[in-house]
């Protein structure tokens, strides 16, 4: 079945012939409709990794395994999985009876097929499959992956890798993914032919995307499938989310602003659902760097001073963050790692005690007795009150001394500061996906090279932690690579080279009519969604 | 001289005009102040006018707190109610206090100094600027009256907003990191100020074309006086009533587009609040039941636009010497 | 005739090239657009790969020229963020503001002839005193907030109208509209009023002067002489000759209530051009940027030229030396 999305252009349909978008739709129990802050950037499933994106195509497209609504790893196509003999081979076993909504069925000729898609140039997910260097079918239902020698956790990666078919794909000309720098606009981007539990009925971007239920789909009696349409609508202002949500107009949004959760929660119709999300909030500081631009200190860098990290980290009051910023919807911590990540303790974990005087003594120590001036660079658009916590942090650096000149902007301008390594002081937000420490210290703590570090701002760089940090990749001995993994935590915290904030808890206010858990990826998927009766 | 032959409602035209009576008599007939005694609205508006700028103004002695003092800040006094103590701190705020633990009161007449101030050096800005482009066009004609009005075409076809954020948009890539804070409220200036300019320069245009073909003018050339001196000394004063109108008019719109270029992301920094930004932030606490965040300040910047639009709106009534 | 509307002409191309060249240099300069197409997962050397492919290493006049040579066969490129045609985009879009913008011009113009025409014959009466400082109040708040306070009330508390959106939308393939279904046009109310206030306003005033003068005039103290009705004086004489300038002026006013639509868009998710062109500001989206800058230049120009030739039309006086020397 193939839905032409596109508002077709200069196609010019007369009157007779329009098509009324949701005018056909009663309002009964199970339509869905849905907001969030921001749309998906495309269809096509390979050429974009990112978050939202990710969440609409879960509805369409389906990956061989993914996370379940508690972030758990279950089968979706492939039914089992499990290393062959040779540790570099990964063999999956595929779901059985899959049709693709235009009919076509589902075999692992659709699995080669898109991984090697997945990891062409033009495509944003190549860097997940990094490590593989083949897939071969094996049977119809069967497909090795061949991995540059052990990887162990390869399925962690595999999680949004979505199986699109081989026949629809090559006959529109579909088959690389959209390469939007030559202005190719794929009929991948606009259409979508999935295995998943709904199929797209009609998309406006950043207005309006319906979506209606697979009546062929396998999971029928396994998910509850209660929603038989999604209307989806982005809504950028936090206000006017939120009154969508308490006028009734919307069922269920993503993104609660803090301050509103008390009146969603209090409203006769409506409820607030709550998980610990998987994203770390935090400081970053230029250690390296021998001089700063954008301080007040001649000729030295205060910050590759251990003592002055330290006091800008134990200045920083966590607990009133939480509770005046936050209000209560943070959990402070000590380590820029969430609980869900492989290599997380509860000794990492414990965030220091806010101590202004402690904070003083470190600074006179390390010569600054009258504190010295910097630029903090902040984002203004990105996590849950971004701007706030910088001013709160800012305030409370102001009584050790450091007098901070807050710069906060769009994501857009901030971002490229970090990697451009044009600030000193920043905050950013870091997920895991892979919910494993490597991805962290790959991004985050490995010095900047061609390929690792690209978001390291702190310029740090220890060669001896470097080649620990790759070696995590083919280290078959978990116990042994943990222990890695440990060893590296250490330095990380020993040096302050971050100063974490919280992890973020995610906020879905939804009506009461329904039964749905919060994600901690923030991926709602609609198929696990029920209403109550 | 010229003074004989201008309109009465000129201003200007009671300062060497020395007669017997006193000077008090004399500007109690004078027409306009005749006007704003008899009208209550008028001496209300700018009764609160003045307040409010004295009130920016002596903000460092009147303010219980200064809220761009950072280090002073409590994270933990925010969310205060008006006039109840904050269940942490103990402390109480008349206007309660922000989501930084900011007091509101303080806020605001930090606030309003920062609002006021912007407005006001903006519009003097529009004015100079207008003024000098409209006599230049108006007086000198030919190619260089084309030209002018040819760049206010072009100026027109942007909306002051645009303008705005495309004079954000080049001096976010031209002033350095650090300075950009302190720079901010100028370049807030400049972008209002430029996008305000044109109506200032037609408007004088206008006036200056039609005057300059009167007796007076005419007099003045045939006993001698340069053209700079008629322009200036002899032409300029019959613009100033329009100017003030407008001007005044400009005002409110100067406070108002500072309020909104701050919304959409392009004002002042945080840290140092505006009027518009204590609003952009009070917005997102509408439904959350701090209502004293959003409250104050806006009733605050509404009492004072429409203060100086009343004061405005009678000005160019009059000013106007067919409607009296 | 000829020689005038081929001098305006010309002018008007100047202008369009000048705006396309403020609009494509500025914004080249906001952010960069490099690192919202790759997404944080991106290395080194994938970014510096692309800025090689994009051209943006190049001298911006190169990139300039190569910008207008395009613009001028109507291809903006590919929007960074949509990864999609912004002719396409914008055509989607367009409909959504249009349909607005005129609503709300209407609003306006309606609104304002009738308050300007009441609170000009009853000068004095309570209710003009009460419209001429209502409308005020409308005009010393910012926009933005109207639209909150607005959707607050009409939303939120009374749940009366939607707070978001166009509602149900009828696609006739080359437009959309709301204008058709009752959801539509409840969506289409609350926007309307906050773009169309300013505007309202505006033309009250201007309305009510402009008949408070006509009123002064000699003619119509002729027709009062000579015994004519009052309905007829106010209705067929005054009224005509006020609504001349009027319309001249709201016809120049249809351009900035376009771009005025930034804000009201963007309060009530309208998903029209100018909550596109806040998203690209964000996005640091400099093809949808700068077509946009091109598209509101390209309506007031053409806005701008059928008032001149009109007015040249119309109007002997404007065909002196002296263009535009009515105040």
């Amino acid at each position: 079945m193939k839905h032409n999305i596109n508002t077709m252009l200069g196609a010019c349909a007369i009157g007779t012939t329009a098509m009324l978008i949701g005018m056909a739709v009663p309002a009964d129990a199970e339509t869905i409709r849905w907001a969030r802050k921001a749309d998906s950037l495309t269809l096509d499933p390979h050429a974009q990794n990112e978050g939202p994106t990710h969440t609409l195509t879960h509805q369409i497209y389906e990956p061989l395994l993914h996370r379940d609504m508690s972030a758990k790893i279950v089968p979706a196509l492939a039914q089992s999985w499990a290393p062959t003999k040779d540790p570099t081979i990964w063999e999956f076993k595929l779901r059985k009876g899959v049709t693709f909504h235009d009919g076509a069925t589902f075999t692992a000729d659709d699995v080669v097929f898109s991984f090697k898609r997945a990891m062409k140039q033009t495509s944003a997910m190549k860097e997940l499959l990094a490590s593989v260097t083949d897939i071969i079918k094996i049977d119809d239902h069967t497909v090795h992956i061949k991995t540059k020698g052990a990887n162990p956790l390869l399925p962690n990666n595999l999680t949004n890798l979505f199986v699109m078919d081989e026949g629809w794909s090559k006959k529109n000309g579909a088959a690389d993914p959209q390469d939007f720098e030559n202005g190719k606009n794929n009929h991948a981007v606009t259409n979508a032919n999935g295995t998943g539990a709904y199929m797209i009925t009609s998309r406006a971007p950043d207005a309006k995307t319906v979506l209606k239920a697979n009546p062929k789909y396998w999971g029928r009696g396994k998910f509850p499938l209660e929603v038989t349409e999604i209307v989806y609508t982005p809504i950028k202002s936090p206000a006017t989310r939120v009154a969508a949500l308490l006028s009734g107009e919307v069922d269920i949004i993503q993104d609660v602003p803090v301050q509103d959760l008390r009146r969603v929660a209090s409203d006769a119709k409506l409820k607030v659902v709550k998980a610990a999300q998987n994203r770390t909030i935090f400081f970053g500081m230029n250690v390296g760097d021998a001089d700063l631009k954008s301080d007040n200190v001649e000729g030295k860098n205060p910050l590759a001073d251990v003592r002055v990290r330290q006091a800008i980290n134990i200045a920083i009051n966590r607990p009133a963050i939480q509770k005046v910023v936050m209000r209560g919807q943070s959990a402070p911590t000590g380590v820029i790692m969430p609980p869900f990540v492989n290599g997380w303790t509860k000794a990492l974990d414990g965030h220091p005690k806010y101590d202004v005087n402690k904070a003083k003594a470190l600074l006179k120590e390390a010569g600054y007795a009258n504190g010295f001036g910097i630029t903090l660079n902040c984002p203004n658009n990105r996590y849950i009150n971004d701007e706030a916590i910088c001013q709160a942090a800012a305030a409370m650096l102001g009584r050790i001394g450091i007098k901070v000149t807050l710069d906060a902007k769009p994501k857009a301008q901030h971002f490229p500061l970090i990697k451009k390594k044009e600030t000193d002081f920043y905050l950013l937000g870091w997920g895991v996906p892979t919910f494993d420490s490597e991805y962290i210290f790959n991004y985050l703590v490995h010095s900047t090279t061609d390929k690792l570090g690209s978001w390291n701002g702190t310029r740090f760089s220890n060669a001896d932690l470097d080649k620990k940090i790759e070696g995590l990749a083919s280290e078959t001995n978990l116990d042994k690579r943990n222990k890695v993994i440990a060893e590296i935590w250490a330095v990380v915290q020993k040096e302050v080279l971050y100063a974490a904030i919280h992890n973020q808890v995610l906020n879905w206010g939804m009506t009461k009519r329904i039964n749905f858990p919060v994600q901690p990826e923030d991926q709602p998927h609609f198929k696990y969604l029920k209403f109550n009766k | 001289m010229s003074k004989a032959i201008k309109p009465a409602s000129d201003p200007t035209s009671n300062e060497d005009e020395e007669g017997d009576r006193t000077r008090l008599q004399e500007i109690r007939d004078n027409p306009i102040v005749h006007s704003f005694l008899k009208s209550p609205v008028a001496i209300g508006s700018a009764l609160i006018v003045l307040l409010m700028m004295l009130a920016a103004a002596f903000a460092p002695w009147i303010a219980p707190h200064n809220p761009f003092d950072l280090a002073t800040l409590d994270l933990m006094d925010g969310f205060s109610h008006p006039m109840v103590p904050n269940e942490f701190t103990g402390k109480t705020f008349w206007l309660g206090s922000d989501d930084q633990g900011r007091d509101v009161f303080s806020a605001i007449l930090y606030g309003l100094r920062i609002s006021l101030f912007v407005g006001i050096v903006a519009v003097l800005f529009a004015v100079v600027l207008g003024v000098a482009l409209g006599l230049l066009a108006g007086w000198r004609g030919g190619w260089l009256d084309a030209f002018i009005m040819r760049v206010a075409d072009v100026q027109l076809s942007f909306p002051s907003i645009l303008i705005a954020l495309l004079i954000f948009g080049i001096a976010r890539g031209f002033i350095p990191a650090t300075e950009r804070e302190s720079a901010a409220m100028w370049v807030l200036i400049i972008a209002i100020g430029l996008s305000d300019w044109v109506q200032y320069a037609r408007t004088v245009r206008a006036i200056v074309t039609t005057e300059k073909r009167k007796e007076y003018v005419l007099a003045a050339r045939a006993i001698g006086c340069g053209p700079w001196r008629i322009a200036l000394v002899h032409i300029l004063p019959n613009t100033m009533s329009s100017i003030l109108v407008i001007g005044t008019m400009g005002l409110a719109l100067a406070i108002i587009a500072e309020a909104t270029l701050s919304f959409l992301g392009v004002g002042v920094p945080p840290t140092q609040p505006s009027l518009g930004t204590l609003i952009r932030v009070g917005q997102g606490f509408l439904f959350s039941g701090e209502w004293w965040i959003l409250l104050f300040p806006a009733l605050t910047l509404l009492v004072l636009a429409l203060s100086i639009n009343l004061l405005g709106d009678w000005l160019r009534d009059a000013l106007n010497p067919k409607l009296r | 005739m000829t020689t005038f509307i081929a001098r305006r002409l010309l002018q008007a191309i100047v202008v369009l090239a000048v705006v396309a060249l403020i609009s494509f240099t500025m914004f080249r300069y906001v952010g960069d657009p490099i690192e919202n197409i790759l997404g944080q997962e991106a290395t080194q050397a994938d970014y510096n790969e692309l800025v090689d492919r994009l051209g943006l290493n190049d001298p911006v006049p190169v990139q300039y020229f190569r910008f207008l040579g395009k613009a001028l066969s109507g291809d903006f490129g590919v929007s960074y963020r949509q990864r999609r045609p912004v002719t396409q985009i914008i055509a989607e879009r367009a409909p959504a503001t249009l349909e607005l913008a005129f609503i709300s011009g209407l609003l306006a113009l309606t609104g304002g002839i009738v308050f300007g025409i009441y609170t000009a014959i009853n000068r004095d009466s309570y209710l003009s005193h009460a419209i001429m400082t209502g409308s005020l109040i409308g005009v010393s708040l910012p926009t933005f907030l109207i639209g909150i306070l607005l959707i607050w009330i009409f939303a939120v508390e009374l749940k009366w109208l939607p707070s978001f959106g166009r509602g149900t939308v009828t696609d006739l393939g080359w437009w959309t509209t709301g204008l058709l279904t009752i959801s539509g046009l409840k969506s289409l109310i609350l926007p309307a009023i906050t773009l169309g206030l300013y505007q309202l306003t505006l033309i009250m005033r201007l309305v009510r002067a402009e008949m408070l003068e006509v009123l002064q005039m000699d003619y119509i103290r002729t027709a009062r002489a000579n015994g004519l009705p009052e309905r007829k004086i106010l209705y067929s004489h005054a009224l005509r000759n006020t609504l001349i300038p009027v319309i001249s002026i709201t016809g120049l006013q249809f351009g900035s209530i376009i771009a005025f639509a930034i804000i009201t868009e963007s309060v009530f998710q309208w998903p029209g051009l100018g909550l596109l062109f806040i998203d690209a500001i964000q996005f640091v989206d400099v093809p949808v940027m700068a077509a946009y800058l091109m598209l509101i230049a390209v309506i007031f120009v053409i806005i701008n030229l059928i008032v001149d030739i009109l007015t040249y039309a119309v109007d002997p006086r404007a065909r002196g030396t002296q263009p535009g020397s009515t105040p």
